[in-house]
């Protein structure tokens, strides 16, 4: 080993000694409120409620509860609803900002950001106004779905369609910022190539941005996918705002969180966390596989 | 393509009418009554006394309750986003700019929770501080919310890419020591990125109705998200069926849409200062990814 191997080697063990301090006062947090309730979560799942093993009794007990089926419909379906609508529509918006004037291109990511600062029950409320025939701003549009009242508004089966837009609208201003910051990576000179080989701008999009994008689609897709089936606050202040007509077991995050407070049934929640999880993680592991996310040097 | 260019435009145009339209609605709602929200056009402007006097219902409404349910949000985000700080930035650097036993453990640990849903959590969280009695208690939303690994994430991409590991020999061999390295040199550097994650950790704080909803049983603990849920259950806003209640309360439409709005200040505001920042930022992620 020459002197100067043996002094950098040195040099960087003693950084990799000094590390340390800096990450402790992490890792608390990281072990009690991230790794813990993960084992945690596991260990209920597979537990009776006297901490005896239960194999897969807490699943099958929850599955076949007559709720289970619908709550897991619902979420699948907003899901579906929710992701078709992001990946057109954000990744649409994204091609047409891209390439237009930096001023008007800055003003309309703006405008779509905006709504980012109001989520959770604050863009529910909102929504529910806008749901409202006597108060909607587009009450005509409402009158034309055919809902001249609220509860028709809300009616169950538009709701799977109604979330997703809540979700869309305070979601997809963030999304379409860091497309359009995709498409900036793209050298100039691929683009100015195509165009001198007689490509058209659609061609260009379809053609050549599209394909150079598509990784950080699918990033969008997973987390999107991930936080869809998670749904709660929405449905919850649905239930509130009609006395009860939307069952608070909508959603299977509303139903774990039934059968843990109502009913004190943590093990059966569990398994639907388990269920969740497992589902997110799937979903995850075939978009990765269909796009090839992890691939390198592509 | 002049035609193209045309109709580009007016679907962008489109779509910013529906993303803003709602907020200008929600801005004008509180000036009017709730007899001339219905009546007259959802555009018109009211008058500022209407204003105050939605503020009077709201505040009036269960003993100045708003108030403390704002006070507890600021409460709850600044004091997790404070802890959240101190923690991830440090943390991000020395993840990133050393290489201690476990590092790759921690890193891969970090980005499983990352990933994972934070809803699925709550329960087996609820439980862990039902056992440590810290149910009822602020510290049973603030000490979960302190956990925000993207934070870390953040910080560690940030270090990772950005500052060379020989600008922090050059500090070593200078004389500062571990500490004064990072306080002197490393930290006023990961001003930007302390930016996001303040921005990212106060405005996922303020909006999360999940765990405290489950870890907070007393209504006056409540933040202000599960407080607008309470305040919208004791409306006849959207259900005439309330009836009474409403009359009660002098809680009406006005006075919902004026609690939406005051709810979303803080954020807008943290979002309008950092604005730049977190356009640049997310770009500049986009770009190192």
């Amino acid at each position: 080993m020459s002197p100067v191997r043996a002094q950098a080697t040195r040099t960087r063990s003693l950084r990799a000694a000094r590390g340390l301090p800096f990450v402790l006062p992490y890792l608390p947090f990281l072990v009690v409120f991230g790794i813990l309730p993960m084992i945690y979560a596991l260990y209920l799942a597979f537990t009776t409620d006297t901490g005896d093993w239960a194999g897969l009794g807490n699943f099958t007990r929850t599955i076949s509860d007559y709720r289970f089926l619908p709550a897991f419909e619902h979420i699948l379906l907003y899901t579906g609803v929710w992701l078709g609508s992001l990946i057109v529509i954000v990744v649409g918006l994204a091609l047409l900002l891209h390439g237009r004037a930096n001023r008007v291109s800055a003003t309309f990511r703006f405008l779509f950001y905006i709504p980012g600062a109001l989520a959770g029950a604050s863009a529910v409320l909102v929504w529910l106004f806008m749901l409202d025939p006597s108060v909607s701003p587009g009450s005509f549009l409402l009158h034309l779905l055919g809902s001249q009242l609220f509860v028709e508004s809300i009616a169950p089966g538009k709701l799977p369609f109604v979330f997703a837009m809540i979700a869309f609208w305070t979601g997809a201003g963030g999304w379409i910022v860091v497309m359009y910051g995709a498409l900036n990576t793209i050298p100039h000179e691929l683009e100015e190539a195509a165009r001198i080989d007689g490509a058209g701008p659609m061609t260009v999009a379809l053609r050549l941005k599209l394909p150079l994008i598509r990784k950080w689609i699918a990033y969008m897709t997973i987390l999107a996918f991930a936080t869809g089936t998670q749904l709660f606050v929405e449905p919850q202040l649905v239930n509130q705002a009609s006395l009860g007509l939307v069952p608070d077991t909508w959603s299977s995050n509303q139903l774990a969180y039934q059968m843990a407070f109502r009913y004190g049934d943590f093990n059966a929640a569990a398994a639907i966390s388990v269920d969740l999880i497992a589902i997110g993680l799937i979903a995850a592991w075939l978009i990765v596989k269909r796009t090839g996310l992890f691939r390198t040097g592509d | 393509m002049r035609l193209g260019r045309g109709i580009r435009f007016i679907i962008l145009t489109a779509f910013a009418v529906v993303f803003v339209v709602p907020i200008i609605w929600l801005i004008l709602a509180p000036t009017k009554s709730d007899e001339a929200l219905v009546t007259s056009g959802p555009f018109g402007f009211g008058s500022l006394h209407q204003v105050a006097l939605a503020w009077q219902h709201l505040d009036a409404f269960s003993d100045h309750i708003y108030r403390a349910w704002i006070g507890n949000s600021l409460l709850y985000a600044l004091g997790a986003t404070a802890i959240v700080l101190v923690t991830a930035i440090p943390a991000g650097y020395g993840l990133a700019l050393s290489s201690f036993p476990g590092r790759r453990l921690v890193l891969s640990l970090t980005l499983v929770v990352m990933i994972m849903p934070a809803a699925a959590l709550v329960l087996p969280i609820f439980l862990e501080l039902d056992a440590l009695h810290l149910i009822g208690n602020a510290l049973s939303v603030i000490l979960p919310f302190a956990f925000f690994p993207f934070g870390v994430y953040l910080a560690y991409i940030y270090y990772a890419t950005a500052i060379p590991a020989e600008l922090l020999d050059a500090a070593r061999i200078d004389g500062c020591d571990e500490w004064s390295t990072f306080r002197r040199i490393a930290l006023p550097l990961a001003k930007p990125v302390v930016g996001l994650v303040f921005f990212f950790s106060f405005v996922a704080d303020w909006n999360n109705f999940f765990l405290p909803y489950a870890v907070l049983g007393d209504s006056s603990q409540y933040p202000i998200q599960v407080g607008l849920s309470n305040l919208l259950s004791s409306t006849p806003s959207f259900n005439p069926a309330v009836g009474g209640g409403g009359q009660q309360v002098g809680i009406f439409r006005p006075e919902l849409a004026l609690a939406t709005l005051l709810a979303v200040i803080p954020v807008a505001i943290v979002f309008l200062v950092s604005q730049r920042a977190l356009v640049r930022g997310l770009v500049a992620g986009a770009v190192k990814n």
